[in-house]
Formats: structure tokens, C-alpha cells, sequence
């Protein structure tokens, strides 16, 4: 462990730059600047600048997610540190490992109400996994070190260190990176007990209808878990179905995926999930999106369910058999113990377990209505995959949050992880745009599309400019039904179609607005546009805005309503005089 | 009452049923780094994830002062009570967590300075009574004394109980303290 003396500035940098980083996002401010003077005098550290905080936390949760690297943020103190709070809670809910560094005013004025003062690590200690104040220059680089150690260990999530300025000018001992394990203590449990696997081997070789529901911690544990499963899956033909936050962890192309499961997943996916008698979670965690009504969620199942994180067990559900590690080793041991087992799947029972999931399957639960006059949203996303289909693994998708993310989910097919980012657990509108911009970042020759709707886009509208200043070929599509979508789709269902203030009087012209921030703007209007549309968009190498006027009443289907169970989906409209969601439901969010 | 498989814990999103299952009282002891908001950690998870605080003491136990432990009694439904042990765990500076009144018998003490005015006959029954619960005297005037107990929570109650009926009271309780018996050491 080598020490050298350098101020708390110089400690910033050095220490990010040991950490592998090579982008940081960020804004600078009064608290900051010492970190920015020294990010000014070197060039290993490439920092963005975004034009809101919120947009630079997205943008590293971008990055992050598509790279499998931690994203990694710089704001200033006050309102810098409370504009990232949507994101740092956002990377919470989904697992992202961020670390995001905040300046702070000069410790002798903490607790004074000094201008641009806030209790950082207050304000952020119930939306990070951890946080820290540094107020000794010589505890800087440790602390700095142990936050990517906590950031990237176990269950992933975002910290916060909060550095005052007189730190960043302070001169100390700079610590190097020792290794590993970065903090005295945490060291959360990655091995699973291999007779917690065996046992689950025995259960799934016992099931007659079993189900594989996979989710987000399969690709938070790297690509070479998203393989295991592919091959545990191939290796057992057990049907698969995925969370929002998993897609992409098998592919969907192959025979076994059901489609994604809950409130907006698929017939086929839902009902095997509630008919199934043995399920195996794989780091996934029973969401309310995901289970329905908990009472009659899968009720006759024995549940496996593999979680690096033991809150998450039996939480909502719960489970027969619980396994604490990551998703990669469990599922490399339970290949392992699988293979070495004389006795199969039982093959008579899966076939007649397939033949009823294919009754379901042909209730082909994701078409949708055709037509000629108006543009589906559905159909420009379909046509949006089947265009950039040639592309193959190089096209990364993110979205905004409401109607347009459930049908990107479930109109476009991903074959490999970290392809797909998306707003879970939160549900931030304003998500896509930034995310889009760091997730180009980290693959600057790939095609990063931003489905969008027209109310979410524009709670982050401002970082076009980012996208243009740093030439970041972007491509922002927004399906545009100048409502929000999904709050207009619940009045519907929910409150007699009064859509109290979810129609958006007034609009801007997205193209011009594209124009006056220096992109280019392309509009369809008509489902014959839509095509050459497409096309032109994929043609132009530099950030593209496309507005896409789609059927401003199309809802969202199939759709378990709030309160029911997964054998109660809707799969289009509900007659006049029907209830489609009950006076218990309404409760419910 | 929830089916098999699944239950009804009160604030899940999709549950309407609640305080069905039985409520439980747990002690536990919760080893963590004595770090600058480390108890603001605790306290907040109660709060934002709405479990009952019954009593809760903190204090460091090691001699260089780098390891604190708190004390807490929660009530909760059994899978409640699973929960807090989880999330307390989960948090980085924790260093572990010991569900007392699951992991077997255990002693839980508290400590309480109880101030009692009164005259005449309730000042002298007011001495008898805290003879009988070998309450000490740590402070007194002409209508009034200051007595220190300490014992089981139970044994505290009783004896406020009693001084209220005598004349005003004022309590100051310390929260429980609770260690294992037997003489296996808790690791830090």
C-alpha cells in the first residue's frame, strides 16, 4: 500500500482514475471546483457535462447498465446533491452501482444554513446503499475506494460521498487501492450452501410444470450468468419467463421464453406462472408489478428463490426454499448438481406441460388491432426492432416511463443482457433520454435508441443538448399520443375516463425543437411515413428526434389489473358496463 | 387469512387483509461500526419501512470505541420480525444482528430513575413499597424522592405503577439491555 501527499482534489481524480473510470457525469458548482480545477489539468478522466443532476445519475445508470461498470457522478452541494436524488433513488430500486460524489460547503460551516448547504448524507441516506462524509482529507481516497467496493458488492446500488471543500483543498496521504476487499466488514454471501442446491434439484426434478422466472440480478451478475441460464434452461426445456428488468437474460428468440411476466407480461407467462408447481426465481423479487394480487399468486407452487440479497427473502412471498448468493454461481451449481443426477426432468409430464402453455400462447396476447389511417404504437415499435434487426447485438434500447416502455417491452426482442434500460422499480419519467446518452457513451458505434413517450421526454428534454455537444448519435423516438398514456389508461379503467390533467394542451413542435437544440428532427404522421422515417433516422449519424403521432387512445393490453390475480388478465378492452378493476383494486397503485 | 404460499404482510401493495397473524415482541442486538449516523441508519429503516420501535439503547461496547450495540424490542408479525432482522443486516455498517428472543434464553434489564412527590403516609409507603422492590434512594427532599430500579421491563412498570398511585411521578427509563445467558461470547 503506497501513500503520496496531494490534496483532496488531486485524491479525486487519482483515486477514480485507479478505479478503472475513464467518464464521470456531471455539473459543476461553488463546492466543487477545486475537483474541477483538477479534473481541468489531466486527461484521464473524461467528464460529461450534463445540463440538469438528475440527467447526469440517469446517464451513469446508463452507463452502468450497459457496461456493467459503475456509473460515476460529480454535483455540487445544495441543489446539486437534491437534483440527483431521483436518480440515486432510481439506481437503488434497480440495483445500479453509481458512485455519485457531491461537494459539500467547508466543514466549519456545516450546520450553519451556509449558502448552497444541504444535509447530503441525510437527505440521501434512505435512497443510497450507503453514504459517506468525508471531513478528514486523510480518510478521502479509503473512503473514495470503499464506496466502488460497496457500489459494486453484493446487491449493487448507488453511494454517496459527500466532500466538503476545505477536504478537497486540504493537502493529505493519498492510499492506493489495495486489492479487494475495500471495507472491514461487508462481505455479503455470493457462494450459495451447495445443499440448499442439491435440494433444489431434487424440487425441480420432481416438478411436472415447472418455471424458470428470471429478473434483473441475472444480468447485474455479468453476461456469463445470462449464458448459465440460457444453458440451464436449454439443458432442462423448463418454459422461461422474464421481469421487466431481466429481459434480455435469454434470449427471446428461443422456444422456451414465455415473454415477460406481470402486469403488462404475457397470457402464456402469467398463467404458467399461476398454474406452475414448482417455480424457480432467479434473481428477481417478487414485485407487486410482477405477483398481482398476493393471495392467489401461483398458489399451488413449491418456490426456489436465488437472491444475493436475504431481505428480499420471503418479503412478499413466501418460499420453500430460499438460496442466498449470486445468480452465477447458483446457477453453475445447479447445472453442475443437475448434470451429475442419473434421473431427468420428467419428459411425459413437461410435453403435456408444454402443450397447455402453447393453448395459452396461441391466445397471441400481444396482437394488436391494424391500421392504415393512424400509426400504432405497437407497430412503429415492431417495426423499429424488425428495421434494426441487421444491427444484431449492437442496438441498445432505453425507454422513458408508461405505455410506450410496456410495448417496447414487449414488441422489442432482446438476445443478450445489457442491451435494454429501463426504469423499474421507480418508474422515472425522464429516464430514457440521459440513459441513452451514457449508455452511448459506453458504446460509441452502437445504435442507442431512446423509446419515448412525448409527456416523459420532456422532463428531461434538456439533455439534447448534452447528446449534441458531445456528438453522441443518439436517436430519441417518441411515440407521441399527446396524452400521459398510462395515467390517461387508468382514468379510463379506473375513474370513468375523466382524464383529469393528462392531456397535454400544449405541446411543442418536437421538430423544430430538435432543430433549435442542433439535432435533427423527423416527423411521421401517417403509418405509410413511417418506414422512410425509420430509415432516415438509421441513415443520420449524428442524435436524431423523431416524433411518431400514434393513436392517441390506444391502451396497453394484456393487463392484469390492480388487485387481481395472473389467471384474471384483460386482453383488450372491457365491454360497456363492465368493472374492469374492483372498488378494492382502486386502493391500489 | 392468506392462502399457502403467500402472506398478508401489512403494506404490501396487494394485500387486503391485515393484523390477522399474530403479533410477537422480539429483542434483538444489532453489532455496528460507531460511525457518524450509523444510529440516524437504524432508526430511519424503522421509520421508512414501518416497524415498531418499542425500546431502543445504544452504546459502545469496545474499548477503542469503534463498535457500538443497539438494543432494540420490536413487535411484529413473524414475517415482519424476519424482515427487520434482514434489512438491519443489509446495511453496511452493521456487522450482525442477533434475534435475542429467537436464538434462546436471555436476560433484558432496564434501568429507571422514577421521581415520586408525596406527604405523610404515601412518602413512607412510597420507601416501603421501594424496599420491597430494592429500589434506591438517589436523591431526596422534604416531598419527594428520586428512586433508582432497575430489572425486567415488567418489574420497572410495576413499580411506576405503583409510585403513580402514591402521588405525581416523573420516569426517565433507559430502554432495554439484553444479553444471551450462558457463556458463549457474541462475536463483534
Amino acid at each position: 500500500m503506497s501513500t503520496t501527499s496531494m490534496n483532496g482534489a488531486e485524491m479525486v481524480i487519482k483515486s477514480l482514475v485507479d478505479q478503472g473510470v475513464e467518464v464521470i457525469f456531471g455539473y459543476p458548482g461553488g463546492a466543487v471546483l477545486p475537483i474541477y480545477d483538477a479534473l481541468f489539468q489531466q486527461n484521464r478522466i473524461r467528464h460529461i457535462l450534463v445540463r440538469h443532476e438528475q440527467g447526469a445519475v440517469h446517464a451513469a445508470e446508463g452507463y452502468a447498465r450497459s457496461t456493467g461498470k459503475p456509473g460515476v457522478v460529480l454535483v455540487t452541494s445544495g441543489p446539486g446533491a437534491t437534483n440527483a436524488v431521483t436518480g440515486l433513488t432510481d439506481a437503488l430500486m434497480d440495483s445500479i452501482p453509481i458512485v455519485c460524489l457531491t461537494g459539500q460547503v467547508p466543514t466549519h460551516l456545516i450546520g450553519n444554513d451556509a449558502f448552497q448547504e444541504c444535509d447530503t448524507t441525510g437527505i440521501t441516506r434512505p435512497c443510497t446503499k450507503h453514504n459517506y462524509l468525508v471531513k478528514d482529507v486523510n480518510r478521502l481516497s479509503k473512503t473514495l475506494h470503499e464506496a466502488f467496493y460497496v457500489a459494486t458488492t453484493g446487491r449493487p446500488g448507488p453511494v454517496v460521498v459527500d466532500i466538503p471543500k476545505d477536504v478537497q483543498f486540504g493537502v493529505g496521504d493519498y492510499t492506493a487501492p489495495n486489492g479487494k476487499q475495500a471495507h472491514k466488514t461487508y462481505r455479503p454471501q455470493v457462494k450459495p450452501e451447495r445443499a440448499r442446491i442439491d435440494a433444489a434439484v431434487d424440487m425441480l426434478l420432481s416438478a411436472k410444470k415447472p418455471i424458470v422466472y428470471a429478473g434483473g440480478g441475472v444480468i447485474n451478475s455479468g453476461p456469463a450468468a445470462s449464458q448459465l441460464l440460457g444453458e440451464f434452461v436449454r439443458m432442462t426445456n423448463f418454459p422461461c419467463t422474464l421481469t421487466l428488468m431481466g429481459l434480455g437474460a435469454f434470449p427471446a428468440k428461443e422456444p422456451q421464453f414465455l415473454g415477460m411476466l406481470g402486469m403488462h407480461g404475457t397470457y402464456e407467462a402469467n398463467w404458467a406462472m399461476h398454474d406452475c408447481d414448482v417455480m424457480l426465481c432467479i434473481g428477481a423479487r417478487f414485485d407487486d408489478r410482477i405477483t398481482g394480487k398476493l393471495d392467489d399468486f401461483s398458489p399451488n407452487s413449491r418456490k426456489i428463490h436465488i437472491d444475493i440479497d436475504p431481505s428480499s427473502i420471503n418479503k412478499n412471498v413466501a418460499v420453500e426454499l430460499p438460496i442466498i448468493g449470486d445468480c452465477g454461481y447458483a446457477l453453475e451449481d445447479l447445472i453442475k448438481v443437475m448434470r451429475s443426477r442419473h434421473t431427468k426432468p420428467d419428459e411425459k409430464a413437461l410435453a403435456e406441460w408444454w402443450e397447455q402453455i402453447d393453448e395459452w400462447r396461441a391466445k397471441k396476447c400481444l396482437e394488436f388491432d391494424k391500421s392504415d389511417e393512424v400509426i400504432k404504437p405497437q407497430h412503429a415499435i415492431r417495426r423499429l426492432y424488425e428495421m434494426t434487426r441487421d444491427k444484431g447485438d449492437e442496438v441498445y434500447i432505453t425507454t422513458e416511463v408508461g405505455q410506450h416502455q410496456m410495448w417496447a417491452a414487449q414488441h422489442f426482442d432482446f438476445h443478450k443482457p445489457n442491451r435494454w434500460m429501463t426504469s423499474g422499480g421507480l418508474g422515472t419519467m425522464g429516464y430514457g433520454l440521459p440513459a441513452a446518452v451514457g449508455v452511448q457513451l459506453g458504446h460509441p458505434d452502437a445504435l442507442v435508441v431512446d423509446i419515448a413517450g412525448e409527456a416523459s421526454t420532456l422532463m428531461n428534454i434538456q439533455e439534447l443538448s448534452t447528446a449534441v455537444q458531445y456528438r453522441l448519435p443518439i436517436k430519441v423516438f417518441i411515440l407521441n399520443n399527446k396524452y400521459m398514456g398510462m395515467v390517461r389508461q387508468w382514468q379510463e379503467l379506473l375513474h370513468g375516463s375523466r382524464y383529469s390533467e393528462s392531456y397535454s394542451e400544449a405541446l411543442p413542435d418536437f421538430v423544430k425543437l430538435a432543430e433549435a437544440y442542433g439535432l435533427k428532427g423527423l416527423r411521421a404522421t401517417t403509418p405509410d411515413e413511417l418506414d422512410g422515417m425509420i430509415e432516415e433516422m438509421l441513415a443520420h449519424d449524428g442524435p436524431v428526434l423523431c416524433d411518431i403521432a400514434v393513436d392517441p387512445t390506444e391502451n396497453c393490453y394484456p393487463m392484469i389489473p390492480s388487485g387481481a390475480a395472473h389467471n384474471d388478465m384483460l386482453l383488450g378492452p372491457v365491454s360497456d358496463g363492465q368493472e374492469a378493476i374492483g372498488k378494492e383494486g382502486k386502493m391500489l397503485v | 387469512m392468506a392462502k399457502s404460499g403467500t402472506v398478508g404482510q401489512p403494506g404490501a401493495a396487494y394485500t387486503f387483509e391485515s393484523g390477522e397473524k399474530p403479533v410477537r415482541r422480539h429483542t434483538f442486538a444489532v453489532i455496528v461500526d460507531n460511525e457518524p449516523g450509523v444510529l440516524a441508519r437504524v432508526i430511519g429503516l424503522f421509520a421508512g419501512r414501518g416497524y415498531n420501535i418499542e425500546s431502543l439503547t445504544v452504546s459502545t461496547v469496545t474499548e477503542d470505541e469503534e463498535v457500538s450495540r443497539i438494543n432494540i424490542v420490536t413487535t411484529g408479525t413473524e414475517m415482519v420480525i424476519e424482515q427487520i432482522k434482514a434489512q438491519l443486516q443489509r446495511l453496511v455498517p452493521v456487522h450482525n444482528v442477533h434475534d435475542l428472543t429467537l436464538e434462546g434464553p436471555h436476560v433484558e434489564k432496564e434501568l429507571a430513575l422514577v421521581k415520586v412527590t408525596a406527604k405523610d403516609h404515601n412518602r413512607r409507603e412510597s420507601l416501603r413499597i421501594a424496599d420491597i422492590y430494592h429500589a434506591q434512594v438517589s436523591d431526596t427532599t422534604l416531598e419527594s424522592f428520586v428512586f433508582l430500579i432497575h430489572g425486567s421491563p415488567d418489574k420497572v412498570d410495576s413499580f411506576i405503577e405503583l409510585m403513580d398511585a402514591l402521588g405525581g411521578v416523573e420516569v426517565a427509563r433507559s430502554g432495554v439491555v439484553a444479553i444471551s445467558r450462558g457463556s458463549k461470547i457474541t462475536p463483534i
